[in-house]
């Protein structure tokens, strides 16, 4: 995957945890995530679809989404708690939509949220696109950004 | 001043609900979508209206199209993640007067609401 998508990613959820949580984040290297590989307790998920399409996943340990949670909604809240998933889903909007704002030159549609709470789910993505782990550390704890998107008008203009 | 919030997350409607409180204005009614907006504006009557775009039933470029063909001039915020200038461009068309992108902070939401209140009462 061009790193042109990758980028927008990692400025969106930088961005994001500065403006809305107040918090410094520490972005790692980007890596391929195995397709067998673990995710974690909390995964918020928003689907792209037009120019470029795939899913975006933002993936946090039970202890770090409650903390962001907590933060960003000014209200303590476990996991089980009926905002807790809006809260989740309204993060992975903010994130996704932030990037889609730099894919400047292409027409793209992203989904209404979805949430999965469950300790070590896995999300599988589409099997003809690689996923891109981006990891995430800030004083709430860790989390990760998973980009599985593929560039759908090149794809086009190759067949 | 009354005011109407269209935002099916739960989370942005309190975020912005805090702020609204904060700035003075204490009658706020929320709607968690397009279709639910149009239900509560006839019997609210809103001074004012903060609009998410994409939202489940119907969404905002849907609700201030028809909304505006209903002869309302209501001032309207679009508070969105859509950032793209051909989204902003879109929205205005549609008849918003102001747009937010998300995340905000409490200042650019307050500047915002000030700046639409003031153009609208000019």
């Amino acid at each position: 995957m061009d790193s042109q998508f990758i980028i927008p990613f990692i400025d969106s959820v930088t961005n994001v945890f500065e403006t809305m949580l107040q918090l410094k984040v520490e972005v790692g290297t980007p890596s391929i995530k195995p397709a067998e590989s673990e995710s974690h307790d909390v995964s918020g998920i928003i689907g792209m679809s037009g120019d470029v399409e795939g899913t975006i996943v933002l993936g946090f340990p039970t202890a770090s989404a409650e903390r962001a949670v907590a933060v960003f909604t000014g209200m303590e809240m476990d996991s089980k708690h009926e905002d807790f998933a809006d809260a989740i889903g309204e993060l992975v909007n903010m994130v996704s939509g932030g990037a889609k704002a730099k894919f400047t030159d292409r027409k793209v549609s992203i989904t209404c949220p979805s949430v999965i709470v469950g300790q070590h789910h896995t999300v599988t993505g589409r099997k003809d696109i690689l996923t891109i782990h981006i990891p995430v550390e800030c004083d709430l704890g860790n989390f990760s950004v998973d980009v599985s998107i593929r560039d759908a008008l090149a794809s086009e203009a190759a067949a | 001043m009354k005011v109407l919030l269209v935002d099916d997350s739960k989370t942005m409607r309190n975020i912005q609900r805090g702020i609204l409180t904060q700035l003075g204005y204490s009658q706020i009614e929320e709607a968690v979508d397009g279709q639910d907006a149009l239900d509560k504006v006839t019997s609210f009557c809103p001074e004012l209206i903060l609009l998410d775009w994409n939202m489940p039933n119907m969404d905002g470029i849907t609700f201030i199209k028809e909304y505006r063909s209903s002869g309302a001039t209501t001032p309207v915020i679009m508070v969105t993640t859509e950032a793209e200038k051909s989204r902003v461009v879109e929205a205005i068309k549609a008849g918003v007067n102001n747009y937010v992108v998300k995340p905000f902070t409490p200042d650019i939401l307050s500047q915002r609401i000030q700046e639409t209140l003031s153009r609208a009462a000019a």
